[in-house]
């Protein structure tokens, strides 16, 4: 009861500071002067028309009235000035545009997961050890080098240099295709490297911090091996803050990385995002912008709540 | 009967427990050591940080001083010196063929010939030494003879075919005459030039070819050597200057047209002609350290000038935010209650509002000429968060104890209390935090004029991130250009993350090895 009530509020916050953020959105990109893009071909005094007639010059309160009745109709708007999108409804691009953000950020954090907590517990089991200096060294360099480095590395040395994979990713929807697959993998080495830092250095520091606890030293007299005592007690009571972290990831895969997702040309929300804010596309801005802020607070409540779900010890929200 | 009577104790009966020796405090013989010495004796026991603070230390002196030291600025481009690899003057004077400004090269005879010819010609040798190895790739029947050699890039310009005034002409000559160094070669004779249309206008084609299904090939005499095409002498050519044949002229120099004269002329030779006689802008000779970009800039002036700019944003952004930050958590710490449940939804608000947006809508509403004016606001509207965070943290935790309460029962003010008794102990805090936040803004800076939502090549300004994004396309090409900045930009986050551990294990011993 006292979890669902906490839940109900982090929910209700978060609801209104979306809401508050958007109005925010909305009025300054609303305040713009409205650019209008005419390719080869299209009339001029059609486009102002149409522009007109779906209400861009009514005033912006009425807008944003006119706008969220919409959404509630699941009418998020119309593509007005990039080319390709042209008058198709912005969700179904952007439902179109999804998969392979997600696919990539997917594939990301299953490669990152397991390499990441391991090299982390190796680290921390064999503390000041060899082992452990050099996995520490590693990560501390693949932390602080910017991901677009690694993708550069990558994109020149095994696509490039030995020709494992093509450089970009291949156009088209078969997702499930073989050469599909080979050609996200680039993206995918370079968006993982950073994450399976990230897991490392953090498996470490708390492993640590558990092993030196003193249920430890209890486990181990009465008689457990050390095996035992790391498997049952030390890796359980680190995973309270390591699992939560891995289910924000996952919920941020879905916004992904633009520059990873430039340099390897993927198709997908990135690029929209980028395209509909050089062309100055409202509704695609609105909806995109909407798109990341809520994925960013969704992933911060899932976060908070995980703890408390995982350790019913951490009352989350508790004076 | 003993006397209990301890309140009536005369004063004779008292005596000094050891007289003549009285007792002084020992005077201290080690000297205090304060909070920042203390810190400081720590940090300097961390090798790896010491090291990248000496790192970062020549970072900051190559950002300052190249761009004074070097002979090219960031206006400086040229057009025929483009994608040129690094050189440095050491692999020269070690004859290595590393760092030579040369690129491995595997070309058929035909393109092979024609950069053997410009050495032949002019001693400017494009192949580097006139040193090459063959081999066979036997393709069916068909046999392919392949070179392979070092092409020197700065010399693979060779001779070009350029228009000159009267009074240019003459000056080249003068300069030729005063030096003794040949800038201007013969002229070919029209008629016996390529005849395929890519390769007609190219004065490097001094020698006798034929056109091969639209490609241009050599054409060597008996003795297995290039004969030249020169325009016999008509002696109409008012050339009075060095002749490579000897002193009786034999070929002409120019060939009259609307402009004045059109010559041949060796393209590096002519560079520092140009630069060193006529401009006279300090250029000596070619010589880029770390290669040029796609429009001919040098790389290692605009990576310093890039490097500059990037540390002076990230430094006023920080200064910003560390004051903003400091006071704004000061404020909501200090008085907590309702002031800083306000306060605290405002700061949650602006912080879930996505970077890229704040950047987007600030890039939009003030256009862009003022790229870099939306690029400080965006920093400035979210980057102070974290600070207040830190500060706030520390005043809950130092805003009840007892020497607070002292101080306040002495009469000191709320300000006074805040910043000179409980703000000194986020101080270390806050300086770690400082010293981290500048790589993250570098590192924004440079994702943001990558991904092109900010432009900040405008003018003589230049970033690492604009170097990254220009030179992306070439990566499989040319790598050279973005190899530098990308070295230079993760040399430079791993020594401040390094850096601002050490800083933050020295000041916090406590926190070491605990993450954030």
């Amino acid at each position: 009861m006292y979890m669902f009530k906490y839940i109900m509020k982090r929910i209700g916050l978060m609801l209104m500071t979306f809401l508050i953020i958007m109005i925010m959105c909305f009025v300054l990109i609303k305040l713009l002067p409205i650019v209008i893009n005419v390719n080869i071909g299209q009339d001029a005094d059609i486009i102002k028309a149409q522009i007109e007639a779906r209400g861009y010059y009514d005033p912006i309160p009425v807008q944003f009235i006119n706008y969220v009745r919409r959404i509630f109709e699941g009418d998020f708007g119309i593509g007005v000035n990039m080319p390709e999108y042209r008058n198709q409804p912005v969700l179904e691009v952007f439902l179109e545009k999804l998969p392979p953000t997600i696919l990539i950020n997917i594939y990301s954090v299953l490669i990152a997961v397991p390499i990441g907590l391991g090299l982390g517990i190796l680290a921390a089991l064999k503390k000041n050890k060899w082992q452990d200096h050099t996995i520490s060294t590693t990560v501390m360099i693949v932390i602080s080098v910017p991901s677009y480095v690694y993708a550069f590395l990558i994109q020149y040395l095994l696509c490039f240099e030995l020709g494992w994979f093509p450089l970009t990713m291949n156009s088209g929807y078969d997702y499930a295709s073989p050469s599909m697959f080979l050609s996200m993998l680039p993206a995918v080495f370079a968006l993982s490297f950073g994450s399976i830092a990230g897991y490392a250095r953090f498996t470490r520091a708390e492993l640590t911090e558990v092993l030196t606890s003193e249920f430890m030293l209890l486990a181990r007299t009465k008689g457990l091996t050390r095996s035992q005592a790391t498997v049952r007690h030390a890796l359980r009571n680190a995973m309270v803050p390591i699992f939560p972290m891995i289910i924000g990831e996952f919920i941020s895969v879905l916004s992904g990385s633009l520059v990873i997702e430039k340099i390897f040309a993927i198709p997908g929300v990135g690029k929209l995002y980028l395209d509909s804010i050089n062309t100055q596309d409202y509704d695609f801005f609105m909806m995109l912008s909407g798109f990341y802020t809520f994925v960013g607070l969704a992933a911060g409540i899932v976060i908070d709540i995980s703890y408390g779900i995982i350790d019913p010890r951490i009352r989350m929200g508790a004076r | 009967m003993e006397n209990k009577n301890y309140n009536d104790i005369p004063k004779e009966m008292f005596e000094f427990a050891s007289v003549g020796d009285l007792r002084h405090d020992q005077k201290l013989d080690t000297k205090p050591v304060g909070y920042f010495k203390d810190a400081f004796n720590r940090f300097r026991r961390n090798k790896a940080s010491v090291l990248a603070a000496i790192i970062i230390g020549f970072l900051v002196l190559y950002a300052i001083i190249a761009p004074l030291i070097s002979q090219y600025d960031v206006k400086y481009n040229d057009e025929r010196f483009r994608y040129t690899l690094p050189k440095s003057a050491l692999s020269e004077a070690l004859g290595i063929d590393f760092w030579d400004g040369c690129q491995e090269k595997e070309l058929t005879k035909e393109m092979f010939y024609y950069y053997y010819a410009m050495g032949i010609e002019t001693g400017h040798n494009a192949v580097k030494n006139q040193e090459y190895s063959t081999y066979e790739v036997e393709n069916g029947r068909k046999k392919t003879t392949y070179y392979s050699f070092r092409l020197d890039t700065y010399h693979a310009n060779g001779v070009i075919f350029k228009d000159f005034t009267e009074e240019e002409y003459l000056n080249i000559q003068k300069y030729q005459n005063e030096t003794g160094i040949q800038v201007i070669y013969p002229i070919t004779d029209k008629t016996k030039r390529p005849e395929a249309s890519q390769d007609k206008d190219d004065a490097n084609y001094w020698f006798e070819t034929k056109t091969v299904n639209g490609k241009t090939e050599a054409v060597l005499n008996e003795d297995g050597e290039f004969t030249n095409v020169y325009q016999a002498y008509t002696g109409k050519d008012g050339y009075n200057s060095i002749r490579i044949e000897g002193e009786e002229p034999l070929y002409d120099y120019a060939e009259a047209n609307q402009t004045g004269y059109k010559l041949r002329i060796n393209y590096y030779e002519y560079y520092i002609y140009y630069h060193s006689y006529v401009l006279n802008d300090g250029i000596t000779e070619p010589m880029f350290l770390f290669g040029t970009t796609n429009y001919g800039q040098d790389i290692f002036t605009c990576l310093a000038s890039g490097a500059r700019f990037s540390f002076f944003l990230a430094i006023i952004v920080t200064l910003v935010n560390f004051t903003v930050g400091a006071i704004y958590g000061a404020i909501e710490g200090y008085y907590g209650g309702k002031t800083d449940l306000v306060m605290e939804r405002i700061s949650d608000l602006l912080s879930a509002v996505p970077f890229m947006i704040v950047i987007t809508l600030l890039k939009l509403h003030m256009g862009s000429a003022s790229n870099i004016w939306a690029l400080l606001i965006a920093f400035f509207v979210t980057g102070w968060i974290g600070m207040a965070n830190s500060v706030r943290m520390q005043f809950y935790r130092f805003k009840n104890q007892e020497y607070v309460l002292a101080a306040r029962t002495l009469g000191a003010s709320d300000r006074r209390i805040m910043f000179k008794h409980i703000f000194p102990n986020s101080l270390g805090t806050l300086i770690t935090g400082s010293v981290l936040a500048i790589p993250s803004v570098i590192f924004s800076e440079s994702s943001l004029s990558y991904l092109g939502i900010i432009n900040l090549s405008t003018g003589d300004i230049t970033s690492v991130g604009t170097l990254l994004a220009s030179a992306q396309p070439y990566l499989t090409t040319y790598p050279h250009m973005i190899l530098f900045p990308a070295l230079f930009i993760s040399l430079l986050m791993l020594s401040f993350n390094l850096f601002g551990n050490g800083l933050r294990d020295a000041f916090n011993p406590s926190l070491r090895g605990a993450e954030e």
